[in-house]
């Protein structure tokens, strides 16, 4: 099996980028927000319109008059994303600016769950746009409640330790696969070049492309802020958060190897996870461990699909 | 007439056919749609007379229309013309985006063919989606023919782009939707001349990136929303303007209100949308032998023309409302609007004000309805203090 492996040695290249975003926004401490969203603007530069319906993003860009997005910013209702960023991307066409990027910025709740809907259309549509979401598993905006994104045995507020979530998470990339849109893609924070070089095969390519970024929140996971970049590095060591591509919803592309760690290595230093026995860890474990499989199984998969073909 | 059809410059239209016709003839660019009985066949004559159009456009066929207002406002905040057509359910969906819309302000046109609400299902006419959304921030324009659908489209983006206030056309669902009558067709250069491409005064733009809807904190919102307030009651003095050019130039005007035979009146009823037309000739049948009897339809709903009402209705002894639509547990909502709108009047003696809801779901209003609301009117001295709900 062919895998790309991550190899951790200082890029450079990486500081010779111009900002787009401004200082002064309103994240929390350790909120992976802005440092995601700064790194995709590095990328794709000042003619972007961002499209952010109500998530977090909506408050920490900043309130009236005030923005740190420094391009064009459009808010919009909760579940409307997809389908008015498709509605911009309309009006630069009839404009003849197609070379503009537009981009819906999008929570998890925005999208796995009330935004679904016009995100499936507009991805059925492939529309012309870069859908990114940043998924922070639960509503953290409205004070941590459960949505379709949180993980197995999460504590949130709606989901107490008592009754924790037991459901699965909804598998985003495998929905939207399934919609055989031209680019779909996983980021970590802990990998900014492969991040970097996300945006900028999203950017070169034209439909709808998807970024599902994972998004740390100490708030609502209930860690400490110094943890944020770590999060996300434990979240692809431990297969919890692999880093994948899927072109054209067919071939799928592993990032960066995982190096196996066991998830008890990620879940001990969240709070949102302090109530889990050892048998719940075994449970996440083995949830983990087969949905690597299948991930490797699909890119298995492409790579001989793509060898028969040559 | 027969000239104008040959020669193009008339079709035989229906409701909904003209409602298309109106929105190609103001040269919309962004059109996001979901089909809706009694709307589709705007939205199906829209996709084939595009593909005329010689002006860049792109249509949408969305998943809800929900999603249709969505992308109306992202093209209409990309700075383009943007249109949609809708009814009831889906009008019911769109509710919270009709709030953005106008909040935005954002000069959108949107066609609703009125049809009831279910359950149970319903297809048929009344005003309850429409008038559900009053308090959205849209003009509202209640048409009586195909012809004023058209005009009223082309005059609606003529209003919107001036004021920033979303327009919503309002027609009877079949009686006028899918009824065909012969509709001019406005000269196209003339129109050009009076509805020029939309020049926004803001758009998403990357030479001056700016933040639009964030978070509006207590000290600035009710400011914003005060100018939307003002906003919408300019509108109706833009409207009385654009409808006198219309008369200028087309030999048509419609008024925000329409008399007829008001002058000496004892009884007036007030209409709106189809009934409006059959109730001329009620009017017609009832001067013959002697009653003075008058008719005012109103068309502009939102904002509610107040003075007007006063100036018309102020004098007159007896006011029958006629409403195709309930406001449950209050009374037909044309009734309400006119009872306050007198109320705030200086005249001493104002009118007796009779209710009637009739014509739910699609019940057929005949010549014999209307009569028997006038009869019902002219019998009492006093209204009943309940509206009466006419078979």
């Amino acid at each position: 099996m062919a895998l790309t492996t991550f190899t951790p040695k200082p890029n450079f290249d990486l500081l010779k980028v111009e900002d787009v975003s401004s200082p002064g926004h309103l994240a929390c401490p350790g909120c992976g927000i802005m440092p995601a969203y700064r790194t995709a603007l590095q990328v794709l530069g000042k003619n972007t319109i961002i499209v952010a319906p109500a998530c977090c993003f909506a408050v920490v860009d900043g309130p009236f008059p005030y923005s740190a997005a420094g391009v064009p910013f459009m808010h919009c209702a909760f579940e409307t994303a997809a389908a008015s960023a498709a509605g911009v991307r309309a009006a630069l066409e009839v404009l003849g600016r197609d070379d503009t990027n537009v981009v819906a910025w999008a929570g998890d709740g925005g999208t796995f769950d009330i935004g679904l809907q016009a995100l499936s259309a507009s991805a059925e549509r492939n529309e012309d746009m870069i859908y990114v979401c940043y998924d922070n598993e639960a509503y953290m905006n409205t004070g941590i409640q459960r949505s379709s994104a949180t993980p197995r045995m999460a504590w949130t507020t709606t989901t107490p330790q008592q009754a924790p979530k037991i459901e699965y998470k909804k598998d985003l990339g495998g929905i939207m696969a399934a919609h055989r849109i031209p680019y779909f893609a996983t980021a970590s924070l802990a990998h900014p070049e492969d991040m970097m070089a996300k945006f900028r095969k999203a950017k070169e390519l034209r439909g709808f492309r998807m970024i599902h970024y994972f998004c740390p929140c100490p708030t609502g996971w209930k860690t400490d802020a110094r943890y944020m970049v770590k999060l996300d590095r434990l979240a692809v060591q431990t297969k919890v958060f692999p880093l994948y591509e899927v072109f054209g919803g067919r071939r799928y592309v592993l990032n960066v190897a995982s190096e196996g760690l066991p998830v008890s290595e990620y879940l001990k230093i969240q709070g949102r996870f302090s109530h889990l026995q050892p048998e719940d860890i075994k449970l996440i474990q083995q949830e983990v461990n087969d949905n690597y499989e299948e991930l490797l199984a699909k890119v298995d998969h492409s790579n001989r699909q793509r060898s028969n073909d040559t | 007439m027969e000239q104008a059809l040959r020669e193009e410059k008339a079709l035989l239209l229906s409701g909904n056919q003209a409602a298309a016709y109106g929105a190609y003839l103001s040269r919309v660019q962004v059109i996001a749609a979901y089909p809706i009985t009694p709307q589709t066949t705007i939205i199906e004559t829209l996709a084939d007379i595009m593909t005329k159009a010689d002006w860049k456009h792109k249509f949408i066929n969305v998943e809800s229309e929900h999603s249709a207002m969505a992308c109306c406002i992202g093209a209409s905040m990309g700075g383009v013309r943007a249109y949609t057509a809708t009814s009831a359910q889906g009008l019911a969906l769109m509710h919270e985006l009709l709030h953005w819309a106008s909040g935005a302000r954002l000069p959108i046109v949107l066609v609703n063919v009125n049809r009831a609400m279910a359950p149970g299902w319903s297809i048929w006419s009344d005003q309850n989606d429409s008038l559900s959304q009053r308090d959205t921030g849209w003009i509202q324009l209640y048409c009586e023919s195909p012809q004023e659908v058209l005009d009223t489209v082309i005059q609606g983006f003529m209003v919107a782009e001036k004021v920033n206030v979303p327009v919503m056309v309002v027609e009877d669902a079949f009686i006028l939707s899918h009824t065909s009558e012969v509709v001019e067709l406005p000269d196209q250069a003339v129109i050009d001349r009076m509805l020029p491409p939309r020049a926004p005064a803001f758009r998403l733009d990357m030479e001056q990136p700016a933040a639009f809807g964030g978070l509006l904190g207590p000290e600035y919102y009710q400011e914003v929303r005060a100018k939307l307030h003002k906003a919408m009651e300019e509108a109706g003095r833009v409207l009385v303007n654009v409808d006198a050019l219309w008369q200028k130039n087309f030999g048509r005007s419609y008024g925000i209100v329409e008399p007829y035979r008001c002058e000496d009146a004892d009884l007036v009823l007030v209409t709106s949308g189809a009934i409006s037309s059959t109730s001329k000739i009620v009017i017609d049948q009832l001067r013959r032998q002697g009653r003075k009897i008058g008719r005012l339809k109103i068309k502009l709903f939102r904002p509610f023309p107040f003075q007007e009402i006063q100036r018309l209705l102020g004098d007159v002894p007896k006011v029958a409302i006629i409403d195709r639509n309930c406001s449950y547990g209050h009374h037909g909502i044309f009734f309400q609007e006119i009872k306050s709108a007198l109320y705030g009047s200086k005249k001493g003696d104002r009118p007796k004000l009779y209710g009637y809801i009739l014509g739910l779901g699609g019940r057929d209003v005949t010549i014999n309805t209307l009569r028997q609301v006038i009869d019902l009117t002219s019998e009492r001295d006093e209204p009943d203090p309940e509206t009466i709900w006419v078979k």
